[in-house]
């Protein structure tokens, strides 16, 4: 299993990555190659020229700004792992992040490889949808942003142009004291998820929940919110009755038979992970609000 | 005194160069001018081959050669590689081609190789060959493969049974006449492969000046290797050395003769190049022989206080396209149903299906895993129909230590008696339950409930046929040097042969492991072998071992009591020397070494040799072991059941094992806990799945999921010894143990687990999904 | 045969300046071209760890890394673990001394995981080392000699005299 033949790039900024990509005939750019050099090795991906980013500068940071988190994508998923920042202003991503593969797999693998490859159970997907997360690409054309809603076009594609590159990703933080929740099924420790679900809960005063975001992964073609759910949520209190009401919802949805699971299989743990986090964003959230 | 070495817990010999990365695995090694290949194989299950087309491939810069099978028959004195392990059962022979050149009949089937100067190219090129197929329908499931009008998995072939046997003793008809309760149990089962994690190999190497040729290959069996080798290319055995390097694993399926072996042997020759082949993960998937599905039909039958009368059912096994090894897995299976139990009356039916897939020839365990699965699930099944606790049914059934050795009357496949040699099977059965706390888990259970937790508890007893004989071949030499040389046919998969043969035989002559070498599975080293399988190498290496470092030493002290003009009874051997024991008024100090008195034997010219008893120091034995030394012992499993997500966690492992007398416990603890692990996979893990088509689904490690660290327990080990009377040792075998009562015990234990929802598992592996929709129907009943 | 790169690097403290191939992986460059054999090939998926090597310190899936991207790196393999030829490591003592190896293929993948691993996490529980090492695979050991010794070297690295019990049953 050995990689075909290809001719290697590594540009050191970010314009002459696009210039290759705009010029270049079937060409793939190389992250953490934790996606990528599997199908390389395994000759699923065959492509003509390979671009890699790993050394092209001002790609890797986390950033606090004012509306939350702003991360390079080419950020290491370790330094997300032992980043304080991502701790306090995004803990949703704090927890997920260790999910992500094993040791190797993150010291490697990047924050905008993972995204872009848009594995359906992938965490750090999951978590730009929860967040509702806005991404800067760039291509010939110059800059432009993309809401993550409308960055999933299908299976493993997205609506980047072939000639354009992820610069970074702006998760909104979530008011302090925000409830979060993830929980995720898979077979061993490391292993992808079959399905995972992330749960944010804002609640107000008198109790009542004000805000909620619900994500499920594993279930669609790439991580999706759970409107419904969320829309039922919104002004009740978090009993296991709305919890188990917003489950049904998310159950409800098509999900795809694979050799891991079977539709109603996903479908199933889609209810039972969405009540557990959202029971875990409650208590959290209650918590905080007790502080 | 000399050091006591048996049964010491002695740190291994391998040890320190492996740690360090300097071991010698097959793809380390390198022969100068050395080419790699790449195979092109089959991506149907089952075709027509209308034409072979590698002129693209050899276009590519750096490819040496493409070769078919046409390109090999003028070095072959035969198409096919005939290894099946005689029977009289077999209806129909299948054997491998060494290239396909006609017919496919399994995605992963060889059909070319690429030679190149690296793999990289030689795998550019295989993409190129074009081979022009017209597809053939595929017999996929084992039981439509045997329905009337199935799809034939060789096209010329009039149906798809392989074999069928019947085993059985007693009076069956009586034995169910007269039954007080008779339960019937339909059980499906499924292994998956090896998975050892260095993959399969070889290197030929032919030198002209010699017509020599070598050929490394990191196989359980090399000398069987020889021996095909040498009917297939038509040179004798002077002309062709088979040599293992270090060994990665091997689990069965690496001690079967490949094609790919005799290919790249041909390669050599033909090239005038040492070729070298490596397979990748993808290949050990779709080549390499593995286990898959067996469905049994069983029937117990039992009195009134549930002692079993007798056992019948037929079992449909799997084979895979081919005849890799024979018959030998299923018939395993069906002899040991029985197992640790006493089973007055007992008759077995077996076929086996050809199917179009890659063969099927013993993983781990060979056939008594799913043996052991079928008894425990019908003492299981047993206990609940009549209500009595599922210990006691086992405990009311089990061979008492008074009757061994216990005769069963069976035949193996050599025609010999079984014969339970040694075991104390209520004694493992009631330590093990003692150590698992057995007795309070009902309210340990009751407790969890209330929490909202559901924990079960299972137990499954085995027996398990070890040593499998004839024999194997050891020679222990003194070297001029000092240092005392082993040479056997068994072959070192990372079980620890060195260490453990190094202890028998520096137990009778010095006690210093480090000055005694062991080289292992190699043809020019020993002229006979049978190799490494069934748990074999401590029983029949070790007792040749054993005994040659006793006719050794009996030399040793002969020619030293002449050298020293000493009584034997006055004399030891210690480090490499003989000396005089300390005794009053003798100077203790003495001494021959070893050295010298291999030197004396070693013959010079004009004198006589000393001592009367021949020349040299050594001795070569292959002492004749008929009959399985037969290891056994308990397992019981805790597990908890997420009945949310069907996940199942093990939370408390005991095993007890007797595998007569330990020569090194640690290596033994490892064995178990190894087979163990193997066994967790088997019950939640392993499912090497293909689809309607044959079409190979689980490709890579990421599907097909091998237990890691975490879904490990920590396992409690119990020890019995109970020697076998049939070798001078008293070992049995220990590698398979832990992998046999695994899955009995844990799919006990889940069912335990989930008793609220009346589940009963009738199969295994069982996987979070099943589990759901299991208790989704219990609840649906009730 | 195809376009190659110049890498600069360092292998367990010695400096190396290599032509290479652009889509040559960085295990079979230590293997096949610095003869470096010990790391070990088993899936060129990134599943089973036995490719594992230390790159700048971190612990890296070499079948998943072109030797081209480890230009300006320093990299430890299992050859570079011992001390001398005539010293083991404490780590590799230790799984001497609890049959930490069977068929030794999967352990240097082992022992650069642990390496980093311990480096880390001094004073790790039998849960923190099992999480470790759950993306290295072994089908010999049963991982049980492997956490043993992992706990024993802990131990020895931190110098102290307690032993670190184990928990029973299920290490969750």
């Amino acid at each position: 299993m050995k990689p075909p033949p290809f001719t290697y790039h590594d540009p050191a900024t970010v314009s002459e990555a696009i210039d290759l990509l705009a010029t270049l005939d079937n060409a793939k750019l190389l992250a953490g190659g934790q996606s990528l050099m599997p199908m390389l090795n395994m000759r699923y991906a065959q492509p003509d020229h390979i671009i890699d980013l790993n050394r092209v500068e001002g790609l890797s940071y986390i950033r606090e700004n004012v509306d939350g988190l702003e991360i390079g994508s080419m950020t290491r998923q370790r330094d997300l792992e032992f980043s304080d920042v991502v701790r306090r202003i995004c803990p949703l991503l704090g927890v997920a992040i260790q999910f992500v593969g094993h040791r190797q797999t993150r010291n490697r693998g990047t924050f905008g490889g993972s995204l872009s490859h848009l594995d359906s159970s992938a965490e750090i997907p999951t978590v730009c949808a929860a967040l509702d997360a806005v991404l800067q690409v760039q291509g010939p054309a110059g800059v432009r942003e993309i809401a993550f809603k409308d960055f999933p076009t299908g299976y493993l594609t997205t609506s980047l142009a072939q000639d354009e590159v992820l610069l970074s990703v702006r998760l909104p933080a979530w008011s302090p004291g925000h409830g979060f929740g993830f929980e995720e099924f898979a077979r061993r420790h490391g292993d992808f998820a079959i399905v995972s679900a992330a749960a944010l809960l804002e609640v107000g005063p008198e109790g009542q929940i004000t805000r909620a975001s619900v994500t499920l992964g594993g279930i669609g073609s790439a991580p999706l919110r759970v409107t419904p759910a969320e829309d039922a949520l919104m002004g009740t209190s978090g009993s296991d009755e709305n919890f188990a009401a917003a489950a049904d919802l998310c159950q409800a949805i098509d999900a795809f038979d694979d050799i891991h699971a079977p539709a109603s299989y996903r479908q199933h743990l889609a209810a039972v992970l969405t009540k557990r986090s959202l029971k875990v964003a409650w208590t959290r959230a209650k918590t905080n609000q007790g502080d | 005194m000399s050091r006591r070495v048996l049964g010491e817990s002695a740190k291994r010999l391998e040890d320190p160069t492996l740690l360090r990365g300097r071991g010698r695995f097959i793809d380390d090694v390198l022969i100068p001018g050395m080419l790699e290949a790449a195979f092109v194989r089959s991506p149907h299950a089952h075709a027509e081959i209308k034409g072979i087309d590698t002129q693209a491939a050899l276009e590519i810069q750096g490819v040496h050669a493409v070769l078919t099978l046409d390109d090999l028959m003028p070095y072959l004195q035969t198409e096919f590689l005939v290894v099946g392990l005689p029977s009289p059962s077999y209806k129909q022979d299948r054997n491998r081609p060494a290239l396909a050149g006609r017919e496919v009949v399994h995605v992963g089937e060889p059909i070319a190789v690429v030679i190149a100067e690296s793999r990289y190219i030689a795998e550019d090129a295989a993409q190129l060959v074009d081979v022009d197929y017209d597809l053939l329908p595929a017999a996929s499931d084992c039981r439509d493969a045997l329905a009337e009008g199935a799809p034939p998995v060789h096209k010329d072939a009039n149906d798809n049974l392989l074999a069928e046997f019947n085993m059985g003793y007693g009076d069956i008809d009586a034995a169910f006449a007269k039954a007080t309760h008779i339960f019937s149990e339909s059980i499906m089962q499924h292994r998956g492969g090896s998975h050892s994690i260095e993959c399969r190999g070889c290197v030929a190497s032919h030198d002209p000046a010699t017509d020599q040729l070598t050929l490394w290959v990191s196989s359980q069996m090399p000398h069987s290797a020889l021996r095909v080798l040498v009917d297939m290319l038509g040179r004798d055995e002077n002309q062709m050395r088979v040599v293992t390097p270090d060994i990665g694993g091997g689990f069965g399926p690496k001690l079967v003769v490949y094609q790919e072996d005799v290919v790249v042997s041909v390669a050599a020759i033909k090239l005038g190049r040492a070729v070298k082949w490596i397979e990748d993960r993808r290949e050990h998937f779709i080549t390499t022989t593995q286990e898959r599905d067996q469905y049994w039909e069983v029937e117990i039958a039992v009195d009134e206080n549930a002692l079993i009368l007798g056992i019948r059912g037929s079992i449909l096994h799997e084979h895979g396209a081919y005849t890799a090894r024979g018959i030998n897995l299923p018939q395993n299976s069906a002899e040991s149903l029985p197992g640790p139990y006493e089973v007055p009356a007992f008759r077995m039916n077996t076929k086996l299906a050809l199917t179009n897939k890659v063969p099927v020839t013993p993983v781990r365990g060979a056939g008594h895993p799913q043996a052991a699965f079928t008894i425990e699930r019908l003492m299981d099944r047993v206990a609940r129909e009549m209500g009595l606790d599922r210990t006691e049914v086992r405990r009311r059934n089990l061979i008492p230590a008074d009757a061994m050795p216990y005769s069963r009357p069976l035949k193996t496949r050599g025609g010999l008696a079984v014969v339970l040699d040694s075991g104390d099977y209520p004694r493992s059965q009631k330590e093990t339950l003692e150590r698992a706390g057995w007795e309070d888990f009902p309210t340990r259970q009751k407790a969890a409930r209330e929490s909202g937790r559901h924990i079960g508890i299972g137990i499954a007893n085995f027996v398990k046929g070890t040593g499998r004989g004839p024999f194997e071949e050891v020679t222990v030499r003194v070297g001029t040097s000092g240092k005392v040389h082993v040479y056997t046919g068994g072959t070192a998969i990372g079980q620890g042969t060195r260490t453990m043969l190094a202890q028998i035989v520096a137990e009778q002559l010095g006690g210093d492991m480090e000055n005694v070498t062991v080289t292992t599975g190699d043809t020019a080293a020993t002229s006979l072998g049978i190799g490494t399988s069934n748990s074999r190498l401590a029983v029949t290496a070790g007792t040749s071992a054993h005994v040659a470092a006793g006719k050794v030493r009996e030399k040793v002290l002969q020619i030293a009591a002449h050298v020293l003009d000493s009584p034997v009874e006055d004399l030891e051997i210690n480090n490499a020397e003989v000396h005089v024991k300390e005794q009053p008024g003798r100077i203790a100090n003495e001494k021959v070494t070893l050295g010298e008195l291999a030197h004396a034997m070693a013959g010079t010219p004009g004198y006589t040799i000393p001592g009367g008893m021949g020349p040299g120091l050594e001795a070569t034995e292959h002492v004749i072991l008929d009959s399985k030394a037969f290891a056994s012992g308990t397992v019981v499993a805790e597990v908890e059941v997420d009945i949310e997500t069907g996940g199942v966690t093990i939370l408390n492992y005991v095993l007890a094992h007797d595998c007569g007398r330990i020569i090194n416990p640690m290596l033994v603890d490892g064995q178990a806990l190894g087979g163990t692990a193997h066994g967790i996979g088997n019950a939640l893990f392993e499912w090497m799945g293909y689809d309607e088509t044959g079409q190979p689904l689980t490709t890579n490690l990421a599907d097909y999921l091998l237990v890691n660290a975490t879904e490990m327990p920590r396992v409690n080990l119990l020890h019995h010894e109970s020697p076998s009377p049939l070798n001078p040792l008293g070992v049995k075998g220990v590698g398979e143990c832990g992998v046999v009562p695994a899955p009995g015990a844990i799919i006990s234990a889940v069912e335990d687990a989930l008793k609220p929802f009346d589940v009963h598992i009738d199969r295994t592996p069982i996987s979070p999904p099943q589990i759901v929709a299991l208790i989704k129907q219990g609840r649906a009943r009730a | 045969m195809g376009e190659k790169r110049r890498v600069t690097l360092e292998v367990n403290g010695m400096p190396y300046e290599q032509d290479v191939e652009v889509r040559l992986t960085l295990a079979d460059f230590l293997r096949h071209q610095l003869r470096l054999t010990g790391t070990h090939i088993g899936c060129e998926h990134g599943v089973c760890g036995a490719c594992t090597v230390l790159v700048d310190g971190l612990s890296v899936r070499s079948c998943l890394m072109l030797a081209a991207q480890a230009n300006g790196s320093e990299i430890t393999t299992v050859e570079g673990i011992a001390p001398s030829d005539n010293e083991l490591h404490p780590l590799q003592e230790a799984f001497r001394d609890h049959h930490g190896l069977q068929c030794g293929f999967c352990t240097p993948g082992m022992l650069t995981t642990l390496l980093e691993f311990l480096r880390d996490n001094p004073s790790p529980t039998e849960r923190d080392v099992r999480e470790a090492i759950s993306g290295n695979l072994c089908r010999c050991t049963g991982y049980q000699g492997i956490v043993d010794s992992a706990l024993d070297a802990a131990e020895r690295l931190r110098g102290q005299d307690k032993t670190t019990v184990p928990d029973g049953g299920h290490a969750l």
